[in-house]
């Protein structure tokens, strides 16, 4: 293991620059390190305006994604020395296909509103309000939504989709994993209220299955998982209608038997 | 250094293109001053083959206003500042208090970043008929040292099973027993298992939980990665703030009839704990400056288990399912420290689940005692899991197993856990009382940032999560009631923001000269509060440490940005963040200093002994006017549980003391 190594950062301020240009910094590694904590000590000792965000170091909070040498990647759980080796440079870069407003710092408004998009809360009908008390839900119903819960909205996924950087229109991984998450809860009655913004080519048929957003998760949230557990559900659920042509409910049978 | 830019394939400028988002998303409520939201143009676009990218224009910031008009303003019924559990709890209180009440969150974050959500272990609410109200008050209270006001103590009990049950009707993924009823687990101080728990993210799953359910409310907006930087305060009523919006650089007055402080606590005051960057004591500073006085803030929490290097905690829950602590030769020495017997099964309020307190108190005396392990990151004690098993470990603790094997690269289920004491948690806050509103009219504070008090000298675990909600839900709807009755603020707020934007601009953006680092400073200080005001303290120290305090705080006068732009200026931020952090560290030196008592998680070398006849009280810190603070104290309301010692591990062969039973 080397003991330094050159990063070489995206730099782009919107009031200096016509266009993006990459630094190098020569930075320590340490075993302990990650590639924020080099950053961190650039900004701290050589040059205070690089701009990135992070916040909680240990890969919860989902503020500090960026690209590593290509790849996207939560920069808090990446370490230096994994790079370390043969006069290796590191690149570091703004997360693939958003906006950038400085920096290593992306624009996620866009995907705020995707988020809210997917009607993330639990839906009752309303004459089914419990005023006090919990629902039951057995262990068994708990898992069958929980690996879509754990999403932290790092946007990873996002720039690792194809279709978001071809059709930014496109709901994209974490929203759709996270309608399904919802549609999956035995709580939740609201698959049919979803159906509108998930049925849609917006939404997943959006999706090409190119698989690249569960691949790069740092959650093992399944992204991908969750589109395809949804379109086999929405295609039964087109098929039915047929039968019975009220109460499309896509997602609702997975959800709520 | 610079390299050649390297982009290929730029193959296309695209036409100006409106940024959709942020903007959009967030309606700045009513505008006072004709101002208009930006709507901010992207100048080109690159196109490449795998990339595209949007670089933004800086035309959108020089467009604003021309110099001498007064500065922009907002203005809503109710502000919250900060966005995690209690901030997003209480917007929700409000909402329901009154849909008509137009309600924003402004925050230096997107509320999921927020600080909420590395909480681990649980939340703590009576869920099972052996449990009662009274038993988790008398915990609180005797973990607090008696220093809890049992008033809010009891409010407390009696409203966190609701609260958490409101998380679950919310969606909150809750752990669950085999037929459906919630599960819960123990917690340390705590006699019975009440503590609920989402496996080890429960703050994770909370936050998003209310995150996500705060999106179906439309009265409640939101200011996201906006920075306050001032409370405006008129006539000794607090009517708005001054923030900056981090995106352009743009200052704005955001003028409320109500603000509820909901920042979080300040443990980067410290080099060594497990609170996000971003935990930076913004509200309580800000409260100080307005006038509003901190209480109880010589009160710092040590949790007993952090990683060493990063501060990563290790949650207690990992003791609660059996974990042991090891000192160097292999022994379980929580048994020589009045904590009772070790036995292989976890005996609540025994051993390793004894309060935080003393845990981290007995792993001082095992460094006197040359029984802690050396590293390059200091001395470390072991936390060991390995005969819990695999499969347990994975059901119960699976962040634990990915913590240590992502960010210290051992696996518990093999390894024994270095571990070392991390300041995790401020027992002191801007003081409030039991709904939530401070001294200050118009001002309310819930959270970590508040103290109510619940956690008296030392917090139980599991009890801050439901704090968030129960103070969150009571000053929410404290507050909104509070703004039904009030006007907007006037001419004289907006100048005080004017002279604010000013100010920011002569300190930081237009400041010529200046030669201190941010970072120079920064590390200073927090070398001296863990050297002042650490685990243990003493008189010569607390005083050399103010000094030092002091000193820094005139050194940061003259501090020097590299970085001068309006765009996402995040060094402007951190020198921001860290005169609100010397406050802060000047406000906890100067409580530890008068309190010459030793109690919960204050302990004095030079006053060993708790003394109730002077010190069962509160100390206050005020601001003067001529800069300068000063501490009195108020009363503690003792209600139903007078004084006594605090006994823990004897209760082991106590009647009602329970070993903990396994929820399979």
């Amino acid at each position: 293991m080397a003991d330094k190594i050159v990063l070489e950062i995206a730099r782009y301020s919107p009031e200096s620059d016509h266009e993006p240009h990459f630094e190098s910094y020569e930075v320590p590694v340490k075993r302990e390190w990650v590639v924020l904590d080099a950053l961190n000590h650039i900004k701290d000792n050589v040059d205070g305006s690089l701009t990135y965000r992070w916040s909680c170091r240990m890969g919860i909070c989902g503020s500090c994604g960026m690209m590593v040498n290509g790849e996207p990647k939560l920069t808090c759980a990446t370490f230096l020395s994994s790079y370390a080796r043969n006069g290796n440079k590191i690149r570091v870069e703004p997360l693939r296909y958003f906006p950038v407003i400085r920096d290593l710092v992306t624009e996620i408004g866009g995907f705020m509103q995707k988020l809210k998009k997917a009607q993330p809360w639990l839906m009752r009908a309303s004459n089914d309000q419990l005023s006090e008390g919990t629902y039951l839900q057995t262990p068994e119903q708990l898992d069958r939504y929980k690996q879509f819960s754990m999403c932290i909205n790092c946007t990873l996924c996002y720039a690792a989709c194809p279709v978001v950087g071809l059709d930014p229109v496109f709901i994209g991984p974490a929203a759709l994993a996270l309608a399904q998450r919802y549609n999956m809860d035995s709580r939740d009655q609201g698959a049919a209220e979803r159906t509108a913004t998930l049925a849609h080519p917006e939404g997943v048929w959006g999706c090409t299955f190119v698989g690249e957003c569960t691949r790069v998760c740092p959650k093992h949230v399944d992204p991908a998982g969750a589109i395809q557990q949804y379109k086999i559900a929405a295609v039964i659920d087109w098929l039915k209608s047929f039968v019975t042509p009220r109460g499309r409910d896509a997602g609702s049978q997975a959800g709520n038997d | 250094m610079s390299a050649q830019c390297n982009w290929q394939n730029v193959l296309t400028y695209s036409s100006a293109k409106a940024l959709v988002g942020k903007a959009a998303d967030s309606p700045y409520g009513r505008n006072l001053s004709a101002t208009t939201v930006h709507q901010i143009p992207f100048a080109f676009q690159f196109r490449g083959e795998e990339n595209v990218r949007v670089w933004r224009s800086c035309d959108a910031l020089v467009a604003g206003r021309s110099p001498g008009v007064s500065v922009e303003a907002s203005s809503h019924d109710v502000l919250l500042i900060g966005g995690g559990a209690a901030g997003l709890r209480a917007a929700i209180a409000a909402a329901e208090v009154n849909p008509k009440l137009n309600i924003a969150v402004v925050s230096k974050v997107y509320p999921m970043r927020s600080h909420t959500v590395s909480a681990e272990g649980g939340a703590a609410g009576v869920a099972k008929p052996d449990d009662s109200l009274d038993e988790h008050a008398y915990d609180t209270v005797s973990g607090g040292d008696w220093l809890s006001d049992q008033d809010a103590v009891e409010a407390f009990v009696a409203e966190a099973p609701q609260e958490l049950a409101q998380l679950e009707r919310w969606g909150c993924p809750w752990n669950r027993e085999p037929d459906g009823h919630i599960a819960v687990r123990a917690f340390g101080g705590m006699r019975k298992m009440r503590t609920w728990f989402a496996a080890d993210k429960t703050g994770f799953h909370m936050l998003h939980t209310l995150f996500q359910t705060t999106l179906k409310y439309q009265p409640i907006s939101r200011y996201d990665e906006w920075f306050v930087t001032k409370l405006l305060v008129d006539d000794g009523v607090v009517r708005g703030v001054v923030a900056i919006e981090l995106m352009s650089g743009r200052i704005q007055a955001i003028l409320a009839k109500a603000v509820i402080l909901c920042t979080g606590g300040c443990g980067r005051v410290f080099p060594f704990t497990t609170n996000a960057n971003i935990k930076s004591g913004d509200g309580m500073a800000l409260a100080f400056r307005a006038g509003a006085p901190l209480k109880d803030m010589e009160f710092v929490q040590y949790h007993p288990t952090g990683l060493p290097f990063t501060g990563i905690l290790i949650t207690e829950a990992a003791r609660a399912e059996g974990g042991y602590m090891l000192n160097k030769d292999g022994y379980r020495y929580l048994q020589d420290y009045n904590l009772g017997k070790p036995e292989p099964k976890p005996v609540l309020r025994c051993m390793e689940l004894g309060p935080r307190d003393r845990l981290s108190q007995a792993f001082v005396h095992e460094h006197y005692k040359g029984r802690t392990t050396e590293t390059p990151y200091g001395p470390v004690v072991h936390l060991d899991l390995r005969h819990l098993g695999e499969k347990l470990i994975n059901a119960k603790l699976p962040f634990v197993r990915e913590l240590c094997q992502k960010y210290q690269n051992i696996d518990p289920v093999r390894e024994l856990i270095p571990v070392r004491p991390v300041v995790h948690y401020m027992m002191g806050g801007v003081s409030t009382d039991i709904h939530g509103a401070t001294p200050l009219h118009g001002l309310y504070a819930a959270g970590e940032v508040a103290c109510v008090s619940l956690n008296g000298a030392n917090r139980l675990g599991s009890n801050s999560l439901p704090e968030c909600l129960v103070f969150g839900n009571r000053a929410g709807k404290a507050a909104a009631e509070f703004a039904s009755q009030q006007e907007i603020g006037n001419g004289a707020v907006l100048a005080q923001a004017a002279d604010e934007e000013n100010r920011l601009k002569s300190e930081f953006l237009n400041k010529t000269g200046g030669h201190e680092r941010i970072a120079t400073i920064r590390t200073e200080m927090q070398t001296t509060v863990e050297q002042s005001a650490g685990i243990y303290r003493e008189e010569s120290l607390l005083r050399e440490g103010l000094h030092k305090i002091m000193e820094l705080q005139e050194r940061y006068q003259d501090i020097n940005l590299d970085d001068r732009s309006h765009t996402f200026n995040t060094e402007l931020e951190s020198a921001l963040e860290l005169g609100f952090m010397l406050d802060v560290a000047q406000s906890m030196v100067a409580s530890a200093m008068h309190r010459t008592e030793s109690r919960g998680a204050h302990q004095r070398t030079d006053f060993p002994m708790r003394n109730d006849e002077k010190f069962l009280a509160h100390s206050l810190l005020y601001r003067n006017f001529d800069g300068s603070a000063r501490v009195e104290y108020s009363p503690v309301t003792i209600k139903r549980w007078p004084p006594g010692e605090r006994v823990y591990g004897q209760q082991a062969q106590h009647p009602d003391a329970q070993a903990v039973q396994r929820v399979s």
